[in-house]
Parts: structure tokens; sequence; C-alpha cells
């Protein structure tokens, strides 16, 4: 008699451990292979967008730190830069120097995350998550220097800053700056060379640079597939144009590809942060604004290369006092399109390491 | 190595001398049961209490390596945790979904629980095991923790539930592989003791079989991590896959079965393979054979603590294939250098001196070094070469802006 079998429906999600959040995935399999999956998005939308549209462009900044929430200093530069085109602000030095110190910090601290639970989702019993977790506990630290918070900063305002950084901020990101890549040769030291690690993640979650083109991936993802891309070089903003630093590409496009690409930029980054550290003049953090700001009428779309890709804000203005549009273009969500083409076929715990490896953040994702 | 054991207050001839010291003429029979269910009595708590102590020492531990504390709160240094934990569980509500097989659901927990207490019953923990000199020990115990597998498929599919039945698909494919290395690897030690008992075992063990056969070492402790399903071959429960497997269905005094058993596992087997690989009680003297035992017993905890902290876990297909073409090649290769050697070396009474099993471990140890440095070229991730990344030519930042 011939063996009967047919394909399990399975629900990923919403409550599961490696979903990062309230994301579900209708999957279909045949035995271990995943021959569908439908991801169903909308479990943690807040209506951001619509929110936006009732409060004032300072307030909104608020609500930026609730989208990527791992970045939040990166979705408020994106947010301001949106509000300064639309309104034609200028924006001091200092104040563009120290947005990309702690955009730069912030990108540091997620790609940690993003490494952290990558390793997670491979099944290391959160020993690399907990050191990720060390080294971004102090970035955050940093931050609280800046700002008094920690993961929701809304540090940034259009035009400027809240406020200069104290003076024990400079020693303190010095110190952080020093003991950076040592942290990361540690980190590199018990993930790269690690024969499972590398047994799990090589040809895994494979995305071509045109199926990556197609979907309109961006960020670290778009570069593992060897596409040379970054917004900072590409369309610079703030003094991206005034630093030197490279731009990690990927070989193949699979999951190990996307890790390494994390890691370079985490490098990167540091680098760049030494940079603006040096350069950095003196004078005012903020814009001379009135107190409630008003855009003349008409639309703008900024977009910078946030920790997960392309992060862009669309703002139209009926001249009040509030945006009469605002459309937030995510990266997660976007980078989340593609998911399909890269696990079907795959095992199932290739499924789970693949949507790791997209370091999607649900806050972004559902808005 | 000169033996020294306790007085033997502990073994099961002394406690039924005890109970036939005061009981009248004719009531042999009570006096024996009377010392079988005490010492039984003894053994299970112990073990129970040694797993208590070992979660402790397994979540401090992991703690450390993480960069973390770890439980402090609950005793010196968080020693009442494991108390806190249980007390926690068993007066949580019992579950049993609609749906589930009742019978099966509930006896599963028990199911795998009873085979690792079982295993204890023929170790020597001294001169002499509860179960006394059980001339087939070895076997006793290969049989015994076989059972594991099928109550991990009773409680899958007793659940009705997709995830557990997953994991248990998984979990029971995964087992029935790993035994066949297992055995394969404790056939070596046969060979050279010349018995199955587990006390010859150790009496045989001149040489630590650590030493004589490494390679059965190593394959022996691979294919154990996978028969507790441990990181890397923690399939069966697979926390970022499938929630927890087969007991996602579980909640109170079952769960906390299936977590003692669980967390027993792996004092189990370092027991056995203390017993099978590390000359068991012996050492050096003054110290008590037992308390060498316990050091190694713990040693051999902490070895596969560091295996769990460290690794991630390997792919089903992954792991059945390092059981297949990896452990099996390997403890075949083993267990043929071995009988060759056993062969060669043995005096006329079928003998092995101790110099010969210095010989066999000089051989051995060279043989386990190339062999494992061929396999992992072999099958290893290392030997292909990464690619140099190349910009693709659809879209480019840099070509733009010349």
């Amino acid at each position: 008699m011939p063996i009967k079998t047919e394909p399990v429906t399975i629900n990923l999600g919403p409550q599961h451990p490696s979903t990062h959040g309230v994301f579900r995935m209708r999957v279909t399999f045949d035995g271990e292979v995943v021959i569908d999956v439908e991801p169903v998005v909308g479990y943690l939308h807040r209506g951001t967008e619509k929110l936006a549209e009732s409060r004032s462009y300072v307030q909104i900044v608020t609500l930026t730190d609730r989208l990527d929430y791992v970045a939040s200093m990166s979705n408020n530069l994106a947010y301001v830069r949106a509000v300064e085109k639309l309104a034609g602000i200028e924006v001091p030095e200092r104040a563009m120097y120290l947005r990309v110190i702690s955009a730069e910090l912030q990108r540091i601290a997620s790609h940690l995350v993003a490494t952290g639970f990558l390793l997670n989702d491979l099944g290391a019993l959160a020993t690399p998550l907990m050191y990720c977790f060390r080294e971004r506990e102090r970035i955050l630290d940093l931050f609280e220097m800046l700002c008094g918070a920690r993961i929701t900063v809304s540090y940034m305002r259009p035009g400027g800053l809240l406020q200069d950084a104290p003076e024990e901020f400079w020693p303190a990101l010095d110190a952080v700056l020093d003991d950076l890549p040592g942290y990361i040769d540690d980190l590199e030291g018990l993930i790269t060379g690690n024969e499972i690690v590398l047994a799990r993640t090589r040809n895994v979650g494979l995305l071509s640079a045109e199926q990556a083109i197609d979907a309109s991936v961006s960020g670290p993802i778009l570069r593992a597939s060897s596409v040379l891309w970054d917004l900072r070089k590409a369309d610079p903003y703030e003094v991206y144009d005034r630093l030197d630093f490279n731009v990690p590409i990927g070989a193949t496009g699979d999951v190990f590809d996307r890790y390494l690409v994390r890691i370079q930029e985490t490098r990167e980054s540091v680098e760049i942060v030494k940079q603006c550290v040096k350069d950095i003049p003196d004078g005012p953090i903020k814009a001379d604004l009135p107190f409630i700001l008003r855009a003349p009428v008409g639309d703008a779309y900024s977009a910078i290369e946030a920790p997960k890709g392309e992060l862009g804000f669309y703002l139209v203005s009926d001249g009040g006092i509030s945006p009469y549009r605002c459309k937030i273009r995510a990266p997660s969500f976007i980078n989340l399109s593609a998911l399909r083409d890269m696990v079907v076929g795959g095992k199932m715990a290739d499924l789970v390491v693949t949507l790791g490896s997209l370091d999607i953040v649900l806050g972004e994702v559902d808005r | 190595m000169e033996t020294v054991h306790l007085a033997g207050f502990l073994d099961f001839k002394s406690i039924y001398d005890f109970f036939d010291g005061f009981l009248p003429e004719g009531l042999d029979w009570l006096a024996f049961a009377l010392a079988g269910g005490s010492l039984a009595f003894l053994v299970i708590n112990t073990v129970v209490m040694a797993t208590a102590l070992n979660t402790w020492f397994e979540r401090r531990a992991i703690g450390r390596f993480q960069a973390r504390l770890g439980p402090n709160r609950w005793g010196p240094f968080g020693l009442l945790q494991p108390i806190a934990d249980i007390l926690k569980l068993i007066t949580k509500e019992d579950i049993i979904p609609e749906d589930a097989d009742r019978p099966v659901f509930t006896v599963a927990p028990i199911v795998l629980l009873v085979p690792v207490l079982l295993v204890v019953a023929v170790v020597p923990f001294g001169e002499d095991s509860f179960l006394g000199r059980l001339n087939v020990g070895l076997l006793f115990i290969v049989g015994v923790t076989s059972l594991g597998a099928i109550a991990i498929f009773m409680g899958g599919w007793a659940s009705r539930n997709k995830y557990a039945m997953l994991g248990a698909m998984r979990g029971v494919a995964m087992l029935v592989s790993y035994e066949v290395p297992m055995a394969l690897a404790m056939t070596g030690v046969v060979l050279v003791s010349g018995s199955l008992a587990l006390f010859d075992i150790v009496q045989a063990q001149n040489v630590p079989f650590l030493l004589v056969q490494p390679l059965g070492f190593l394959v022996f402790l691979a294919a154990a991590s996978a028969e507790m399903s441990r990181t890397p071959f923690d399939q069966i429960e697979a926390e970022s896959e499938l929630g927890s497997g087969y007991h996602t269905e579980y909640s109170s005094i079952k769960f906390a079965i299936f977590q003692l058993a669980e967390f027993m596992a792996p004092v189990v087997t370092a027991i056995i393979v203390t017993t099978l690989f590390l000359s068991g009680t012996r050492g050096f003297s003054p110290v008590p054979g037992q308390f060498w035992f316990v050091g190694k017993v713990v040693a051999v905890v902490f070895l596969m603590l560091w295996f769990r902290a460290t690794w991630p876990r390997l792919r089903v297909d992954q792991i059945m294939g390092f059981a297949w073409k990896g452990l099996f090649a390997l403890a075949i290769l083993n267990l043929f250098l071995v009988a060759v050697e056993v062969q060669w070396l043995q005096d006329s009474d079928g003998d092995l001196s101790t110099d010969a099993m210095w010989l066999m471990a000089g051989i051995n140890w060279a043989v386990t070094v190339v062999s494992v440095v061929v396999l992992a070229n072999v099958l290893g991730q290392r030997r292909i070469q990464r690619r140099e990344p190349v910009p693709s030519p659809l879209a480019n930042m840099d070509a733009e802006a010349d």
C-alpha cells in the first residue's frame, strides 16, 4: 500500500518565540519542507500615520520612537529631516554632527540586537544574545546621558536637537568607542567561524540581487545580496558626505552574508562616530524656530539609511500645525515582502532563521 | 590505582542484614522487600535531589556563561530556587486538552521518567549497585533508555497539537538514529573490559577508557547529548521553532515531571559516561571512591553544560546526516580498531595488561586525531571557500556617480 501524505498547515505566531513580536505566518509544510508561506501582519497596528495627522510637528517625534523601537534615534532623524525639508529649515552644524553620532550609535545597537536574535533563532540558548545586549546597554546609557531616555529617546527636533550633549558624554563616548571593536571581535570569535553556524546559515534563505531589487528590499539585506546601495553614500544627508567609510556587501545573499554585512557595518559605524567626535564644531544645536511650527502648503519625502534599510517619511502639509498626511516607508515591512521567495523549498528551521536574518521589528511593520 | 570505598553501610547486603537481624525467623522475604524498598527510596530520592541541584547548577552556571547572575533570590546563592519552581508548577492548573488522548497523555511523563531512574539501579556507586552486579548491566541501560523515544512520541501524539507532533516525530527519528552510534561506542568498552556488567567495566579500567578509546568517548558523548536532546541536538524541543515541542500542551505536575526527566538526563548520562569511560569510582586514596565518582559526574555535567551554553542548534536533516555519515563511521572505526587491538594484545587468559592498554591508548589517540580531522574536512563547512563579494551590476551607487 503506498503511504499517503498530505501537507500540514501551521500557524507560526502571533504568539511564537521566533516571530520577533506579534508576526504571524500561515505556513504549509510537506513534512519539514516549507511549500507556502502567507504572512499575516497587523497585530501591533497602532495607527501611527493617522495619529500623526492630529499631532503638532514636534509631538510626532514621540510617535516615531515607537515605530522601530530598537532604533528610535534613526526614526527621529528620518522624521525631522522630512519636516525640515517640508518647512525649509536650516540645521546648525553641531546638531548635524550630534545627529549622525546618535544615529550611528543606534545602528550599532540595532545590529547587535539583530545579530543576537539571529543566533537565538539558530538555537544558541541566548549566550550570544546576552553578549550583544551587554554591549548595547552601554550605548543606551549614552543615550540616557543625551536625552534622559534609553529606548524612546525623542532626542531630535525639527531644526536641531532637544539639548546639547552634557560634558560627561564625550569621555563616556570615547570609552565605548575604544571598547566596541574588541567586543565585536569577541562576538565574531564566538560566531563567525562556528561550524554549526556556518552549516545552518550558508546558502540558506538565498535572495538574488534581482529578486531583492524587484521586492525593493533595502538596507543590510539588499547589500548582502551584493547590491552596492547605501543612502548615506548614494544620497548623502546630514554630514555623511564629509565622512570616510566603506559600504560592506555580501557575496551570495544568504543568511550568513546578512550577518557578516551587519557585523562589518558596526565596525564602519564605530569609525564614523570617531570621525564625527574629531570634527564636531561648537555652536548652537537648534535653529531659531517659532514655538508652534507651521509648514507651508506642499509635500516632501525624505529618506535615510536606517539600520533596517531605507526609512522614509512622506509628509503633506495644508499649512496647518500638523501634517495633512504622513506616510511612512518602513523598511522592515518592505523587506518582509521578500520572505516568501527566500523560504519556499527550505526546511522549517530555515524559515525561522531566515526570518531572524531579516531583522524585522513589528512596531515598524504594523505601524 | 588503589580504590577506597566508604564502609558498606548503604549497600543492599548490609541493609538486608539490618532488617533480617530483628525480624523473626522465616520472614526473610519481608526483610528482602524492606531492604529493597528502602534502598530504592534512598536511591530515587538521591537522584531526584541531585536533579534539583542540577537545575540550580545549570541555571547559575549558564547565567555566568551569559554574563548575568542567574537565580539568586531564594536561599543562599538561590539554592532553594528548584523548590520554588516545583511549588509554582504543582500549584498550577493541570490542563488536559479536550481532544487529547487522555490515558496516553497522562502516562507519557511517567514513561519518560521511569527509564531514566531505572538506569541508576545498575550503576555501581561503590562496590555494588542497587541491583547488584547485574551481569548484563550495559544491555539493560541500552534497552531501558530506548523507552524515552516512546514516551516522547506518546506525549506528542496524545497532545493533538501540531507543534508537539512535529517535535515528537523529529525526536523519535533522531533518538532512534543516535542509539546506533551510542550502542556501537559502548561495544568498544565491552570489548576491552570483556564484560557487560558495569562493576567489571569499572574494575577493568586500570587506564580510564577515555584514554584507551577517545574516539569511543567522543562518539558516546555526542550521541548521548542527542539522546537527551540537548543543544546542538535539541530538535525535540527546538524552542525557537516549535515553541517547546512535545510538551507544548503539558502543564502543572505533568510538565514538572517532564522537566524533571529532562534535567535528570544529563546527570544520568554523566553517571554512565563516568562509569564507562572515566573509571567510575576509582581514584587515588585516601579520598573515597564515592567522592571521585561525584567529582567526575560534576565535571561531565559541566562539560555538557558548556556545549549547551555555546553552540547553536543543527537542522534536523543535518543532525541525521551527522549521525549516519559522521558518528556511525567513527563508531565503526573505533569498534574495528579496538577489536583488532584486543585480539593482538590480549594474553593467553584473554586479559589485557596495563601496558597493553597504554599501547592501545597511544595508537587510538593518533587514529582519533586523524579521523576527526579527516571527517571535519569531508563533512565540514570550512572547506567551502567564501566567494569574494562582487557588486551587482543591477544597481550600484558608485557606478552611477561616475
